[in-house]
């Protein structure tokens, strides 16, 4: 300090001092547009501004259930730690804030807008390290691989899922949902975050080259479509079995009846 | 008519009979046959032109029907995306349905309008004559006494020997299609896991570190040693019998650990086989929060957090589980081959 003030007349100083400044706010400006272009790209830095605006939404949509600071209550668990993914999945596909209470959340309209819900995930994440918001060059299906993906769907996913991604029933009044429709970004973090009972597919164990392919192999399976004719939902022998008692049957009556009726 | 041939017509009862009684109080009148009514196409030849017409376009919607299967099988070229295949699928099934429907609507169309419809009547016979039995009766007598079966008891003997003797060869020769001392049970009795056998991840064949199992996490897991086996089918076999479920739940929420199983997890770390003990259906859709198990064929479910028991279904014996814990470098090894034999009850499965 005292080599500074000694030096603060130098015929530099001036000099110093505007670089200084020019370093500074450039800085402050390359940070911020950065920060602007990471919502965007949904990365993991989030502004202050972001995570106050997310806690006061916080406080006053979610706060009943999960405890004024996210620490869980009887009727909603502790959001410390599961990340930015966690809310982005959960608000962005309209699961949360939660309709009412039953055997799981279900999928509605979002009730916050990509800003609200971007701040929402802010202020989650600033309560502890969880899996962040994916990066976009891994939602980008066009680069990975659907055929790997199906593998990978058939062994890691179908089993609740439906091997057409048609969903299926679990225990309870659970189910697994389609996943026909459903935005890259929201497969990719459910994957990461496990929503409800869904069990977690950490990039560990899938890492996020293979979710992408997995993504692909659906977006490819919900582009192409099937190749047989009616589908019927691709249910399996649920709706095939349905079909064939009510309509199948109904044809086999009716042409009994044509068969014995008298011609007039 | 009303002649049924059992039941003695005699016989007290308090039915009431047509013929007997008040028939004007408690008797339905025989009604007979309705009289024969003449069909539109009998009368008048403009009708019978028109249904003849009908079963020609019938008949030949039916050649259209056949002809546009080849058509679609030949003709349609199958590109990259699926649309060519989807519209061959669908023209495939249009026409062999109307092939085979206009066969089949046109001879009965026919037959209903155009050709000659005599009613006849054939009454019902009676079940059984006395004589008739009588007869059946004496046939078998005579065959047995002709045949002399019962005057040699030798031959008889030796036939009856011979034909409980000739299915033998072919117990035996179907016994020995399997090559095994015992059925190949004990194949069924163990898996290709064993002490320090690593987990690694389906399909790609990588260990896995006890660190990359988050809380909440499954994996689908085979034994590292499966892709030493040699041949595809032999491989096939014994990874359905080594098919592991891996999840990592919270360390208090495994609610019952029996005496021998304390070491059989690594912190949360549990691991259990995929065959259902029902019917053999792989079980493979976790519940992370309730820790359910369930078997997508006929809905039996484990509770993971109790040593895979029973918790609803037909499953009879809990999900056997595989005994792990990590080696040296610290990757996830099994300890042991599972300690039962896994997937559906058999006989010979005993309790070794």
């Amino acid at each position: 300090m005292k080599a500074l003030s000694q030096r603060r007349r130098h015929p530099f100083a001036g000099v110093a001092l505007l670089l200084l400044g020019l370093l500074i706010t450039g800085g402050l400006y390359a940070a911020a547009t950065t920060i602007n272009e990471a919502q965007a790209s949904s990365t993991e830095d989030y502004s202050s501004a972001d995570v106050d605006e997310g806690e006061r939404l916080f406080v006053a949509n979610c706060a009943t259930c999960h405890g004024i600071n996210a620490e869980g209550t009887d009727n909603g668990p502790s959001l410390v730690g599961v990340g930015a993914a966690s809310v982005d999945f959960q608000v962005g596909t309209g699961r949360m804030p939660m309709q009412m209470h039953g055997p799981q959340a279900q999928k509605k309209p979002p009730q916050f807008n990509d800003e609200q819900t971007m701040q929402l995930a802010a202020y989650v994440a600033s309560l502890g390290a969880g899996p962040a918001v994916p990066d976009d060059e891994y939602l980008d299906v066009d680069q990975g691989d659907p055929a790997r993906g199906g593998e990978l769907f058939r062994i890691n996913c179908a089993m609740c899922h439906n091997a057409a991604a048609a969903g299926g029933a679990l225990t309870e009044g659970k189910f697994a949902p389609s996943l026909h429709g459903v935005e890259e970004r929201h497969i990719y973090e459910a994957m990461t975050t496990g929503p409800q009972n869904m069990p977690v597919f950490s990039d560990a164990n899938i890492p996020p080259e293979d979710k992408q392919d997995i993504i692909a192999f659906l977006k490819t399976y919900e582009s192409q479509g099937t190749p047989g004719g009616f589908s019927l939902g691709s249910l399996g022998p649920v709706s095939e079995g349905l079909f064939l008692w009510t309509g199948g049957i109904a044809v086999i009556i009716a042409s009994m009846v044509w068969l014995t009726s008298r011609s007039s | 008519m009303g002649e049924h041939g059992h039941g003695d017509p005699n016989e007290p009862g308090a039915v009431i009979r047509a013929g007997e009684g008040d028939p004007g109080r408690y008797a339905i009148a025989d009604p007979g046959l309705p009289p024969h009514r003449p069909r539109l196409a009998d009368e008048d030849p403009q009708v019978a032109k028109r249904s003849e017409r009908q079963v020609f376009v019938l008949f030949l919607l039916s050649i259209i029907g056949t002809i546009t299967v080849f058509v679609a099988y030949f003709a349609i070229e199958l590109t990259e995306d699926l649309q060519m295949l989807r519209l061959q699928n669908t023209l495939l099934g249009v026409g062999v349905a109307l092939s085979m429907l206009g066969i089949g609507l046109g001879v009965v169309h026919w037959a209903k309008t155009l050709m000659p419809d005599h009613e006849l009547v054939e009454a019902r016979k009676p079940l059984r004559k006395e004589s008739e039995r009588q007869e059946a009766e004496k046939i078998v007598g005579d065959v047995l006494e002709e045949s002399g079966i019962k005057r040699r008891p030798l031959i008889r003997n030796t036939l009856i020997g011979a034909v409980l003797l000739a299915p033998l060869p072919g117990i035996v020769m179907f016994r020995d299609l399997d090559q095994s001392d015992d059925f190949g049970v004990e194949r069924m009795r163990h898996s290709l896991w064993d002490e320090g056998v690593r987990l690694v991840r389906d399909p790609t064949g990588t260990p896995i570190r006890a660190a990359d199992m988050t809380v909440g996490s499954s994996m689908h897991v085979v034994p590292e040693n499966l892709r030493d086996v040699p041949g595809h089918g032999d491989r096939l076999t014994e990874k359905a019998k080594a098919v592991v479920l891996l999840m990592r739940m919270n360390p208090d929420d495994i609610e019952t650990v029996s005496e021998g199983r304390e070491d059989w997890t690594y912190d949360g770390i549990i691991a259990c086989s995929k065959v259902c003990t029902h019917v053999g259906c792989p079980v493979a859709l976790y519940e992370r929060h309730t820790h359910h198990l369930l078997c997508p064929c006929h809905q039996s479910t484990f509770d993971a957090a109790n040593e895979f028991k029973v918790i609803f279904g037909p499953a009879g014996r809990p999900l056997p589980q595989l005994p792990i814990s990590v080696d040296d470098e610290g990757y996830l090894v099994a300890q042991s081959d599972f300690t039962e034999p896994v997937g559906p009850t058999y006989w010979e499965r005993g309790e070794k």
